[in-house]
């Protein structure tokens, strides 16, 4: 009833290609922007900001990053907390040795150069694939992170390599405050998204989804695979290395290359399992479940404790919330292997019959 | 020449505790196609229960028998409960669920056993051969040589087992063709229960040698990203893969550590030690290069 696209006529060529072509996803997504740009800043208070919001949409960013590499272009990475180790890294240098760099260009420029890193080390995927691909991009995680550490350079001769970003300023404009920052950061995965949803969409895309389903299929149709993983392997990176720099800049401002390891990887990588391969979408929806996950765990298990009168220390309160992240992922891949973005496409399935279902 | 031949063994020797960690991996990707990352926790999982046993004042014996125990008990349910309800899916799923399977351990055995590192006493001690110091002047640590003896006859067992059992036979026509070996009668899930069991037990090796190595703590879980370049260079698939490429691991990343960062620090200056967190996978890396299916692993061949 309400979500139909009955009646709906497209006249022009531009109307039929539109990034939302039906009416209701289109006033859906711009009610979202509008609560997300105009009513959150009024309401949420600083906590929601530093704490929820800001990271869940930069590990979203992250996330969107490796989907377009895992889900549309078929490539297994685990390294995508390194690249946006080098793209917080680069912002960080970009800004120290550039007088005068804007802010957002420096954002731009740690992407580019997480991209060319992306490249460098996607080129195993030309002879490799699957697990061993797998296990070739952690070498990406390992030697990227000791190379932050180890060459004083990148971080300017601080010790063990923690660098303290500098203010982000924009136009004579500093961005001080979390909801500040959190519109900042909004803005930027805003448009980052909407690109990322046009791109899956073009010749681009598809030809990543006609790899990822068959490369050698895709090869004999004409896709030339060389420069299309590459290309991959740095869109991802260039989403990734945004995301770190954000990641340093607006949600930490301080931050070590230790704080991306493998561990961080894995979260991303969960994301966009538990998110949904393959879908824009997913990429927010795991990003908010892994992220809600354990601050939601945090909250619920010493009441329970306390409820049910059990005496757990805070070691078994923080091994419990591990064995149930554990558990819980185990259990969503039994029950919905595609994700809560495929929960989401039955829900409109359904939603497109309500109330009649005949 | 002599300190490079030191190095030299003692990194083969360290290699083949890399082997037995690479090895439950293999045993588990051959008969099911699960990259199982869960691994590293399971060897965790098993010194801990060991440990966590004797503590109760078992004997040494009792305590690995009980293990044992466990571990089995904690392969079949993997299977029953996990990765049954996953058949049919990608193997990225089946990835990922062991990547939560890893998790789920990690808070479970230090919530049972207590998460303080803990010695592991086998009886061995970790100090040189005296006779070879004495003659060759060279240390060779008798933990290191015993250690290697033990994953020998690990692997010269499952060998046997593999070949000339009828349970080792039904194993190798699992992992060559699930549908024919099931159309020819060979329960598949009593097979692949049987197969999360002999894993268990090789992690339980790993992870008493381990243990008894560095200490039981939580950083026996580390030992399945030691694994993982072992792995590349010598196939998801092959047993004697595991070996050779453990062999090469183990002795290139010795070698590595002691000569390149001293050429590295000339180069560059500054201090760049801690190189073996890298060293394997870009050295698995350049294997890739030569050969894409590692050193024995097997050809794969894609048809559209």
């Amino acid at each position: 009833m309400l979500y139909r696209e009955a009646g709906q006529f497209k006249n022009s060529y531009a109307a039929d290609q539109q990034l939302f072509p039906i009416r209701q996803d289109r006033i859906g997504v711009i009610a979202l922007l509008v609560v997300a740009f105009f009513i959150v800043p009024l309401v949420a208070g600083d906590y929601w900001f530093s704490a929820i919001l800001i990271p869940f949409l930069i590990f979203s960013l992250a996330a969107l990053g490796l989907n377009l590499l895992t889900g549309y272009a078929g490539q297994l990475s685990l390294g995508s907390a390194a690249f946006m180790a080098v793209g917080a890294y680069a912002a960080y240098n970009f800004q120290l040795r550039i007088d005068g760099l804007p802010m957002v260009l420096s954002f731009m420029l740690a992407g580019l150069t997480a991209a060319g890193v992306g490249i460098l080390f996607g080129l195993p995927s030309l002879w490799i694939k699957g697990f061993y691909l797998a296990v070739a991009t952690l070498a990406a995680q390992f030697f990227i992170v000791w190379c932050l550490t180890k060459f004083p350079w990148f971080s300017n001769h601080s010790s063990s390599g923690v660098i303290s970003t500098q203010k982000v300023t924009i136009l004579g404009y500093a961005f001080n405050s979390p909801r500040e920052k959190y519109l900042l950061v909004l803005t930027l995965v805003t448009v980052l998204a909407l690109a990322a949803k046009n791109l899956v969409r073009s010749s681009t895309g598809r030809a990543w989804m006609a790899v990822r389903d068959m490369d050698v299929a895709a090869e004999v149709i004409g896709i030339r695979l060389m420069p299309t993983k590459l290309l991959a392997f740095a869109v991802s990176s260039f989403y990734c290395g945004v995301a770190g720099a954000l990641y340093a800049f607006c949600y930490l401002g301080s931050v070590e290359p230790d704080g991306f390891s493998l561990d961080m990887s894995f979260r991303i990588l969960f994301m966009i399992i538990i998110g949904g391969m393959g879908s824009i979408l997913g990429s927010f929806l795991g990003a908010a479940f892994i992220l809600l996950l354990p601050i939601f765990l945090d909250i619920t298990l010493p009441a329970l404790a306390g409820l049910l009168g059990l005496p757990f220390s805070n070691a078994t309160v923080s091994h419990i919330q591990i064995l149930v992240f554990g558990a819980l992922i185990m259990f969503f891949l039994i029950v919905e292997p595609h994700g809560l973005a495929r929960l989401w496409q039955i829900a409109k399935e359904k939603l497109r019959l309500w109330p009649f279902p005949h | 020449m002599r300190f490079f031949l030191e190095v030299l063994i003692s990194g083969l020797l360290s290699g083949v505790m890399y082997s037995l960690v690479a090895l439950g991996f293999v045993l588990i990707y051959k008969a099911s196609g699960v990259f199982n990352f869960a691994q590293g926790a399971m060897v965790y999982l098993a010194a801990l229960s060991v440990v966590g046993v004797m503590e109760h004042g078992a004997p040494l014996w009792l305590a690995i028998l009980i293990a044992f125990i466990i571990m089995t008990l904690f392969g079949i349910a993997t299977e029953k409960f996990v990765l049954r309800k996953l058949v049919n899916q990608p193997p990225i799923t089946l990835f990922m669920a062991t990547i939560g399977l890893a998790f789920f351990i990690e808070g479970l055995a230090p919530m049972v056993f207590g998460s303080n590192p803990r010695a592991l006493d086998l009886g061995i001690v970790d100090e040189p051969i005296e006779s070879i110091l004495n003659s060759w002047g060279m240390v060779i640590s008798k933990f290191d040589l015993a250690a290697a003896a033990i994953a020998a006859v690990l692997v010269t067992t499952l060998a046997l087992f593999f070949q000339y059992t009828r349970i080792g036979r039904a194993l190798r026509a699992v992992a060559d063709d699930h549908q024919a070996a099931l159309s020819i009668g060979i329960p598949l899930q009593h097979i692949w229960a049987i197969v999360w069991g002999v894993a268990g037990f090789v992690a339980l090796v790993a992870g008493m040698l381990w243990g008894a190595r560095n200490g039981v703590q939580f950083a026996l879980t580390f030992t399945a990203l030691k694994a993982l370049p072992v792995l590349i260079i010598g196939g998801f698939t092959s047993v004697p893969g595991a070996i050779v490429g453990g062999l090469i691991i183990g002795a290139s990343e010795k070698l590595a550590e002691i000569y390149l960062p001293p050429m590295m620090e000339s180069a560059f200056g500054g201090n760049f030690g801690g190189i073996e967190g890298w060293f394997p996978y870009v050295l698995a890396l350049g294997f890739l290069l030569i050969r894409p299916e590692g050193l024995f692993g097997e050809k794969h061949i894609d048809r559209v």
